[in-house]
């Protein structure tokens, strides 16, 4: 048995289909759902954890593939140059996961990695490119 | 009624060590007690601060001569071109310019890397003439090499500023950050009741040749900046709504500090650069003080979609709200987020603030007050 963290994200024409519910009754994968980000017409996110076999969880990550679901494995962890930071608050305005946020009464960026679903939108958003992956 | 006084007044109080200096932030809370008249008699300056992306910046560069000279015609810094259209070894390098395909380096990390110190390579080409027989040039310079390094931005320190929200389905890349679909978020680029043109909305104290914090050193307001605009509508308190006056800002960029200069890059936008800019106001007389004590509950701006062609105005929010993290567009709650660092902008303010308080700082009476205008051109497609 293998337990994983991924993040799925879900494009926001969905299939209709039960994703998280097919993944328990079609696949056996135990599912713990860590955060949830699902609005119907938008980019959804998930972040589950999925315990299984390896060859289970590989056959459940193809069929969410064929749902057009994204699944990413959270074995990487993001992390960003905090000396060089100039707290503008760029990165803050994409991270829905509330990990990058400002503190109201220092005006300074405080960044919570286990509120981080990998989107790695503020790898882009930063405008000093002071974001990186650190792949472990 | 409170003693007026002039900013001579001022300047003699900072020699002697009274004058009373204060944030525009902290001067914003005594509002909450105090009455205009009150500040008016106890505050001589206020410092403010604002440190936020601000594209239309450069910097003029004198390369000095080489044997024999050179008129200079093309010329590229770590192969970002810069402008070469005036005299021999004169140059502009433009925040904005890049070079394809390396569209994420340009003319503003040009510029923070001269300001650091680095070694910069020059490649210039030229025709050849009778007094200038050089027809190209490949060196290193840097900031000790070159003869002047001015800083002069045609528009910067905008009074006020959109917020900018997407109501499309899909992501908008934009010089206001990376705005998520379906108003996902919301951003915004002034330091509020710390921003400089917000303390003196009317421009009584800030004018031609006003002496500034710039970029880390000393600089002066050089002109009104470009797009300069006072023709918007201003609330009950007297601030212009939307995006409004703007500096023309010049200083001596061999004295600045990577601090207050920094490049920047805006996905799928551009580049540009983050420039630290802080105005002392003197408080001449009630009314100054009545401006300064401005709170960021009453100050407003629009709410612009940039996810439609015309970028429509959807409503309007205080900056209370909008550094609360949160506004309401519609009924609807949109998470907030800032562009400019009112973190570095409220650095800036206290440097200003103890420049000021011991002595080192002075203050400056405008040369000229700025013209006021109705409004911008447009352009117009005549062809």
């Amino acid at each position: 048995m293998k337990s994983r963290r991924f993040v799925l994200t879900f494009p926001p024409e969905a299939t209709g289909e039960p994703i998280t519910y097919n993944l328990i009754r079609k696949f056996d994968i135990m599912v713990n759902i860590v955060k949830a980000d699902v609005t119907p017409g938008q980019v959804g996110h998930l972040v589950m954890e999925m315990t299984a076999p390896s060859k289970v969880l590989k056959e459940g990550m193809e069929y969410m593939k064929q749902q057009n679901v994204e699944c990413v494995p959270i074995d990487r962890k993001i992390t960003y140059s905090q000396d060089l930071c100039v707290h503008c608050g760029a990165c803050s305005a994409v991270c829905f996961a509330g990990a990058l946020t400002m503190n109201r009464t220092t005006a300074e960026l405080v960044f919570d990695p286990e509120k981080c679903v990998m989107c790695e939108l503020c790898l882009t958003a930063c405008p000093l490119k002071l974001f990186d992956i650190d792949l472990g | 009624m409170s003693r007026k006084r002039t900013v001579a007044e001022i300047n003699e109080k900072i020699l002697s060590g009274k004058a009373v200096v204060l944030t525009a932030e902290q001067v914003a809370a005594m509002g909450r007690e105090a009455t205009p008249s009150e500040i008016a008699e106890k505050v001589d300056v206020v410092t403010t601060g604002t440190f936020g992306p601000m594209c239309s910046s450069g910097m003029f560069i004198n390369f000095g001569h080489t044997d024999p000279p050179m008129r200079m015609e093309k010329i590229t810094l770590n192969n970002v071109p810069v402008f070469a259209g005036i005299a021999a070894v004169d140059a502009y390098i433009g925040a904005t310019e890049t070079a394809l395909p390396h569209d994420q380096y340009g003319g503003a990390h040009v510029i923070e890397e001269l300001i650091a110190g680095k070694d910069i390579l020059l490649q210039a080409t030229a025709k050849g003439t009778d007094c200038y027989p050089r027809t190209e040039v490949k060196t290193l310079i840097n900031k000790a090499t070159v003869n002047e390094m001015i800083m002069f931005n045609p528009r910067n320190a905008y009074q006020n500023y959109n917020v900018a929200v997407n109501s499309t389905p899909k992501m908008k890349f934009t010089y206001m950050g990376t705005l998520l679909p379906s108003f996902g978020n919301a951003t915004f680029s002034t330091s509020g009741e710390l921003s400089p043109l917000l303390n003196d909305p009317e421009m009584r104290t800030i004018g031609i040749g006003t002496r500034i914090f710039f970029g880390g050193t000393t600089g002066y307001v050089a002109w009104h900046g470009t797009q300069f605009n006072t023709g918007k509508p201003v609330n009950e308190h007297g601030v212009p709504i939307g995006n409004s006056a703007t500096l023309a800002l010049i200083g001596d960029a061999k004295e600045m500090s990577t601090r207050f200069i920094r490049a920047a890059y805006f996905e799928k936008y551009g580049v540009s650069i983050f420039i630290g800019v802080g105005i002392p106001i003197p408080i001449l007389d009630e009314d100054m003080a009545r401006r300064v004590m401005v709170r960021n509950s009453q100050i407003e701006t629009n709410i612009i979609d940039y996810g439609s062609p015309g970028h429509d105005v959807l409503g309007r929010a205080s900056y209370k709200s909008l550094f609360s993290g949160e506004i309401i567009l519609n009924g609807k709650k949109i998470r907030t987020a800032p562009l400019s660092s009112l973190r570095v902008a409220r650095e800036i303010a206290e440097i200003l603030r103890q420049e000021i308080g011991s002595g080192r700082f002075l203050l400056t009476a405008p040369v000229e007050q700025f013209t006021k205008t109705s409004g911008l051109n447009n352009l117009e497609i005549r062809l």
